[in-house]
């Protein structure tokens, strides 16, 4: 190898580039160059690229019939987008000013229910004039040509060139022999690697703290409550009804796992209500109360079909029947809805007397240690 | 190198000195003339990859003003602003927002529904591309890399089409977050954690919102934006793979140089995508979330369905037969982690691997840059057939329930159907598929050996009828064409080999002189002018071969 002595500051010498400088400057002078035409200087500059121009279709004849129409076309496309665009501001800007106003009214649905189609209407017209006066002036009015260009799968000599660099820079720093910096780099690697993603530990919170999954609001003594607040009390719902209640806590209407049907069974369903062991006397009477979230993907199930006694889930139809314990008859549910037990306080109004006693909503790994 | 203004070659224009000018600061020009100089291959299909980059750029855009006036906020708000039916509701500040932005931003609707489409345009083509790179065979080796990328960020749009479509926390998108905790908590052992991890506690916690914002806007474009970039660089490196046809080899790309053609339609379907989202965005209503209210957890309206691309989940989660799995300990595995989990990740696994799938079953190692036709691959074709009818059928599962109510049947029957089409479908169709691409096969054999039927019937002195061929090229003794197939489409009517001269141009009225087409076309020896010194020859079936004296001889033809 040489150094470049020749390059002022090393040992002096004039300031010229080296050979490997010119390139194709060094083929063509720029009096050659000046002498080729400009279709010439392409085909060149195109085939220092690996590209042969194969075949050019010329444009319609300047002056012809084709081409007069064509450039009529492209012209009018073009001068259609931007009187679109126009439109668009116009419709946008004019709003509430010399138009109607654009904003939403119940009253009336005229130019506020116009005011976003036309917006859609004006700037995809436009938008799409622009495109189809592109592609019109490709295919009507520009030259088309077929070029061929080489295609290389890589090169041997520089797979080879290139490895011997890497290796040569890996055998250099001697990592191979040195055991005990590869070792301590591991370590390191390692640590550094532990460290930086250590901070996402923040998001990780214990499921099984406090049982979160497993309780809700519901308690002794706790009262049903209507959407709208009220208490319920035996008599308030006819037979074969359905009603949505929430536990008289504060936001109890909110919150996510606490939503329970209150059902009154029909006289004919009480006779063939089978609940499930241990839970024959959840019910109050001709009450029961069950959860309203699916326990399968947790959906509120909320359709209700008296001449079945089932309740079917929008999301993905399991279905329930109220006269088996809420057990799943049909589709992807696996288990029964929980049941609540129920009572009446004092006052005669409907109150919880515990917490389901097991876990509402979708299934989970540990639910039944829960 | 400074020149002088008399320098041969030096530019004498205003524009040209300054693109010298441009060209001494970076010295762009090499890498400016081989970009200019670059070839495209043109086809339709490969403006399929194209559209998906163009609605990502739209989404950017859109995306961008959006933000200006969402607030993620779980926070509960009254709402107050012009939409009478919902005012005075308790709502979260992030519907509460969506509301804003639809009625008292002015165009802020017309900017949510372009988005909206143009998320559904991002994912559908970008399905539509992979299934154009699938049946053609364009993942092979050297583009599995590509291909894997292409799957990472399929599946990254999927995530970000469903943490989208959560952030207006209304009543149907947060139906959707209630299947999404379900499904986290599906997960084996490790299911609750990862809920907790997500949600930051129990379903639906103050958090999730504000999460799923953040992956939306910041984390996910980000893959995004650098598997793209990767994407195209591994593209513009590998240069376009091409179908097979006159000139087109595994060395070379036939087509358009980038500047101007390909740059000038490139821009025009920019501009036509982004037309299309504009008016899609404008005239038809999507996702009117004010309709469904605000989410309450007691609340479901019946018919919830995802975005279509989700429906292929909603789908085999509803066909799932109820079987959880007891283990001992009291731990059990829910019936929800199969039709979800499992069934998603096995489906995008086998997506990723099967380049090396294919790779390994054949044995085929070699780099290709020529496409397949679908019908030459039967069985790579038909495994493609198997599993879109399995992936469609899930979606019309997922759409099971209207299906019932709209064309009257049982909902329990829907169901069943679904459960078996799912297991006897995506048989029947590889079968189906497999025999179409063989009698496709034997058809273009048929024509290169037999020639194209003339619909020219000829009696012979023995009094037989047989029907003029046209051969495709030479042929030998016993009139059988010598051509063999290559892989590109054969020509199967007169028309296509120039059997007749090509229209007159004009819409209404001709805009040319069609004696002169017809001279310019006989110069080209089409249509029928030419024909006078044209070839026709027997029909060229196996019949014929034992008689060479008649068969392959040219003929003179009876018109």
């Amino acid at each position: 190898m040489t150094t470049r002595d020749t390059r002022p500051g090393s040992t002096g010498g004039a300031d010229v580039p080296d050979t490997l400088y010119g390139g194709p400057d060094d083929d063509y002078t720029p009096e050659q160059l000046a002498a080729m035409s400009r279709q010439d200087l392409d085909r060149l500059g195109a085939r220092y690229d690996g590209v042969e121009i194969m075949h050019v279709d010329p444009g319609p004849e300047p002056g012809s019939n084709l081409e007069r129409r064509a450039v009529r076309q492209v012209g009018t496309v073009f001068a259609l987008a931007g009187l679109f665009a126009f439109l668009f501001v116009v419709v946008y800007v004019g709003s509430g000013w010399f138009l109607p106003d654009w904003q939403w009214d119940i009253t009336e649905g005229g130019w506020s229910a116009l005011f976003t189609p036309l917006l859609g209407l004006f700037m995809g017209l436009s938008l799409l004039c622009v495109g189809l006066g592109l592609v019109l002036f490709t295919k009507k009015l520009l030259p088309h040509e077929t070029a061929v260009q080489d295609k290389h799968d890589g090169s041997h000599f520089d797979r080879v060139t290139a490895g011997a660099t890497l290796v040569g820079g890996w055998h250099n720093s001697g990592l191979a022999r040195r055991k005990l910096i590869t070792r301590s780099l591991a370590l390191m690697g390692g640590g550094v690697g532990l460290m930086l993603i250590m901070p996402l530990g923040g998001l990780i919170k214990n499921p099984n703290k406090g049982n979160p999954l497993g309780t809700t609001s519901w308690a002794e003594g706790v009262r049903l409550l209507r959407d709208d607040g009220s208490p319920i009390r035996p008599g308030d719902q006819e037979p074969g009804s359905l009603e949505t209640v929430f536990p008289a806590v504060p936001g109890g209407n909110r919150e996510a796992d606490a939503a329970t049907m209150l059902i009154r069974l029909r006289p004919e369903q009480v006779l063939e209500n089978e609940p499930r062991e241990g839970q024959a006397d959840f019910s109050f009477g001709d009450y029961v109360a069950y959860s309203k979230i699916c326990t399968h993907a947790g959906c509120p199930v909320s359709l209700y079909e008296q001449e079945t006694s089932r309740i079917l889930c929008p999301c993905h139809q399991s279905q329930f029947d109220v006269t088996q314990g809420a057990k799943p008859v049909f589709g992807p549910a696996t288990r029964a809805l929980p049941q609540l037990p129920i009572g009446v306080d004092d006052e005669g109004f409907f109150v919880a007397r515990s917490d389901y006693i097991e876990a509402v909503g979708p299934t989970y790994w540990n639910r039944e240690r829960i | 190198m400074a020149r002088t203004a008399t320098a041969p070659g030096a530019p004498t224009t205003r524009l040209g000195k300054a693109g010298h000018a441009v060209d001494e600061q970076l010295t762009v020009a090499p890498w400016l003339r081989r970009t200019l100089n670059k070839v495209y291959p043109d086809h339709w299909s490969f403006l399929l990859g194209e559209i998906a980059l163009y609605s990502f750029l739209i989404l950017l855009l859109s995306g961008t003003y959006l933000t200006f006036f969402f607030d993620a906020s779980m926070q509960e708000v009254v709402y107050e602003g012009s939409y009478a039916p919902l005012r005075g509701v308790e709502m979260s500040a992030a519907y509460d927002s969506t509301l804003q932005l639809s009625f008292d931003v002015r165009g802020g609707l017309f900017m949510r529904q372009l988005h909206h489409w143009a998320a559904l345009l991002f994912v559908a083509s970008i399905v539509v591309h992979l299934l154009r790179i699938f049946f053609t065979g364009a993942f092979r080796r050297p583009r599995e890399t590509n291909w894997l990328i292409g799957v990472v960020m399929l599946v990254l749009a999927l995530l970000m089409g469903v943490t989208g479509y959560s952030l207006p926390d209304d009543l149907l998108s947060g139906t959707g977050l209630r299947i999404i905790s379900a499904i986290l908590l599906s997960v084996p052992v490790i299911g609750t954690w990862a809920h907790f991890a997500v949600f930051n506690g129990d379903y639906v916690g103050t958090e999730i919102i504000g999460r799923f914002y953040i992956a939306h806007v910041l984390i996910i474009p980000a893959i995004l934006l650098a598997l793209i970039a990767l994407h195209l660089i591994i593209l513009v490196k590998q240069k376009h793979t091409q179908f097979p046809g006159a000139g087109r080899t595994e060395h070379n790309v036939v087509g358009n140089r980038l500047f101007p053609t390909f740059a000038a339609k490139a821009t025009g379907l920019v501009f036509i995508v982004f037309g299309v989202c504009a008016a899609l965005g404008g005239l038809v209503q999507i996702n009117p979330v004010w309709l469904w209210g605000p989410y309450n957890p007691a609340q479901v309206s019946a018919g919830s369905q995802p975005d279509w691309y989700i429906g292929f989940l909603d789908g085999s989660t509803r066909i799932f037969p109820p079987w959880d799995i007891e283990l001992p300990g009291d731990y059990n595995i829910p019936a929800l982690f199969w039709p979800t989990v499992v069934i998603a990740g096995l489906m995008f696994t086998l997506l990723a691997l099967y380049p090396v799938i294919e790779r390994k079953m054949t044995g085929d190692t070699a780099p290709h840059h020529l496409l397949q036709r679908p019908r030459d691959v039967p069985v790579r074709t038909s495994l493609g057939a198997m599993a879109l009818t399995f992936y469609l059928w899930l979606m019309v599962a997922g759409g099971n329930d209207l299906i019932a109510d709209k064309f009257d049947i049982s909902l329990n029957a829907m169901t069943w159907v679904g459960r078996i089409g799912v297991i006897i479908l995506p048989a029947i169709a590889y079968m189906v598929t497999y025999r179409i691409c063989l009698g496709l096969q034997q058809h273009d054999r048929e024509v290169l050996e037999h020639g194209i039927e003339t619909g020219v019937i000829r009696r012979l002195p023995s009094g037989e009828f047989i029907e003029v061929h046209q051969p495709l090229g030479p042929v030998d003794e016993h009139g059988h064409g010598q051509l063999a197939y290559g892989g590109a489409p054969v020509p199967k009517r007169m028309n296509q080999v120039g059997g007749a001269r090509r229209a007159i141009r004009g819409f209404f009225s001709p805009i040319e002189e069609p004696a002169q087409v017809e001279l310019e076309q006989r110069r080209e020896g089409r249509g029928l002018a030419a024909g006078e010194d044209r070839e026709l020859t027997s029909s060229g079936r196996p019949a014929d071969g034992g008689r060479p004296s008649d068969g392959g001889r040219p003929q003179e033809p009876r018109d």
